[in-house]
């Protein structure tokens, strides 16, 4: 047990208390920089949010990466599962925070989430940009060694399973993020993006594209999976008060959709109730 | 594989086929293969979450030993608890208490304490005791487990090491003689091998939760989705105090409490954006 004296280690926050009050701030300091005395109008928020994970503030080129990949994030479109998440927050009138919870629970899984693009920038760490260990991983894939509270991994990282072919967003923005700069992972990705379509069985997803940006830029497997939930976060917001506007009767219930498997009295019930 | 993959959605398009229930609006609920109305009169909500977990109805000794688990192992009203200090803090802030019990059920879900240790530990117990019966020597599998791992999951305890929880769930388990299993035997034998090999780790709560548990049957997933809310008890209490009291002053940090390590105090130069 530890006394009173207990503190928050800490290289990105530091203050400064006012002189009547110690528990208010007269200056903050992010990673040395006074917040609101000198960064305040002059950097832009992918600058900050650079700054606030890396302690430094990124080179011009970093930073238009950075505001790219935010940019093809922020709303990963209405049939997104962490968007529908949110938008079932939003038709029955749950909380806002509700909202974006849902959409912060959904979108962490192994398909298309948070997950995923951690799992990614392991892979990346690892495999770098050769060709044969990609071929390699993907062939023989790694098995966990224990259980976990994540679900074991049912595809590849990065890919995605119910694709056909790699949709065009993800074409758009993995061409227009590779030709920011010099930018290897991503050069790498866009120029061998069909030979690892083929060894997968599956097309390049959006998760694989953000985890290669990513690793562009020098992040952590923790950071990644963080700025990733973090990125997706306002198309969710605007969708769920969208949605709310609409109400629930304006949104799909999927009233029949629900089809019983078990046994005879169940089905019965669900024929009267798809009847009316 | 892509053809196929594409048509498993067109398949799934508006059909959801399942086993484990509807409501059916105006007439009924089904639950799994039971009514809601009518199966459950006599029943205990530890029964329908078991039930609606893994699909048998448990003996009503085994719902209660679950009962007594949440109760005993993870009911603590404490705020400086990790978990509960996150529902106290959304207290404070005069948040609902569904967003403070939702997201610190969520926080729950943590790797000292909470849902990691508790599924791995179980998944060790479970795989170590098959082990054993296939005539492994338990020291050995023991070792090489640490070697690999560096700890065990449901052994050792963060802030001390006593585990007071273990002697009343104990005394449940043998009150509804539900202590005679080899997984809880195990734990005391792998205890045995960590004080000879000096590893000062004791097994903690969890364990003997799981290996209690892993003895009626349940894998480490189950038992991981019939715990999930365990702590309901020990957080809302906590979110209560904290509304109960002014807003604000929940553990309240002085701007001096921030010990800074990161760079020196800079002026901006020049930023391009």
């Amino acid at each position: 047990m530890t006394d009173g004296q207990e503190t928050i280690k800490s290289s990105i926050w530091f203050e400064e208390a006012e002189a009547d009050n110690p528990y208010a701030a007269a200056s903050c300091y992010c990673s040395g920089y006074d917040v609101y005395g000198d960064l305040l109008g002059k950097v832009s928020w992918v600058q900050y949010l650079y700054l606030l994970f890396k302690l430094d503030l990124p080179d011009p080129q970093h930073a238009r990466l950075l505001e790219t990949l935010a940019v093809a994030l922020a709303n990963p479109g209405i049939r997104d599962h962490s968007v529908r998440a949110a938008m079932n927050a939003g038709v029955a009138g749950s909380t806002k925070a509700s909202a974006l919870m849902a959409a912060v629970a959904v979108g962490a899984g192994n398909l298309g989430g948070g997950r995923e693009v951690y799992l990614c920038l392991d892979l990346w760490h690892h495999l770098g940009s050769d060709m044969e260990k990609w071929q390699h991983a993907i062939s023989q894939p790694s098995q966990d060694e224990r259980i976990d509270v994540w679900l074991p991994m049912e595809h590849f990282p990065g890919f995605d399973p119910n694709g056909v072919t790699c949709p065009r967003p993800v074409v758009q923005t993995l061409a227009l993020l590779a030709d920011i700069g010099s930018y290897q992972p991503l050069i790498w990705l866009r120029d061998h993006r069909s030979e690892l379509e083929a060894a997968t069985g599956y097309p390049l997803s959006m998760a694989g594209v953000a985890a290669a940006a990513f690793h562009a830029l020098g992040f952590s497997s923790e950071q990644a999976e963080m700025l990733y939930l973090l990125l997706r976060l306002p198309g969710a917001a605007a969708h769920a008060l969208e949605q709310e506007q609409h109400g629930w009767r304006q949104y799909p219930f999927f009233g029949t959709a629900l089809k019983p498997m078990a046994d005879a009295d169940y089905q019965s019930l669900m024929k009267t109730t798809e009847a009316k | 594989m892509m053809e196929s993959t594409r048509n498993s959605l067109a398949y799934f398009d508006n059909h959801w086929p399942t086993n484990k229930g509807a409501w059916f609006p105006g007439e009924a609920v089904r639950y799994r293969e039971m009514s809601l109305f009518d199966d459950f009169r006599d029943k205990s909500w530890m029964d329908l979450l078991i039930y609606g977990i893994r699909g048998t109805m448990p003996q009503p000794e085994v719902s209660r030993l679950m009962e007594q688990i949440w109760i005993i192992c993870t009911s603590y009203p404490d705020p400086r608890l990790w978990n509960n200090r996150v529902a106290a803090l959304a207290g404070t802030t005069r948040s609902t208490g569904a967003l403070a019990l939702g997201v610190a059920t969520a926080v729950s879900e943590a790797s000292i304490y909470g849902r990691r240790p508790d599924i791995i530990g179980c998944e060790f117990l479970i795989s170590t005791c098959d082990q054993v019966a296939a005539g492994g020597e338990l020291d050995v599998i023991v070792m090489e487990y640490l070697k690999k791992h560096r700890s065990i999951p449901g052994f050792g305890r963060p802030i001390i090491s006593r585990d007071e929880r273990i002697e009343p769930l104990l005394a449940v388990a043998r009150e509804l003689e539900l202590d005679r299993g080899d997984h809880l035997a195990l734990v005391k034998r792998i205890e045995d091998v960590l004080d000879r090999k000096r590893m000062r780790m004791k097994a903690n709560i969890s364990s003997y939760c799981a290996a209690l548990l892993a003895d009626l049957g349940f894998s480490p997933r189950e038992f991981y989705n019939t715990v999930l809310l365990s702590f309901t008890g020990g957080i809302m209490p906590c979110y209560l105090d904290a509304v109960e009291k002014p807003e604000g002053v929940f553990f309240p940090l002085s701007c001096s409490k921030i010990q800074y390590q990161g760079a020196g105090i800079r002026r901006l130069e020049n930023v391009k954006k």
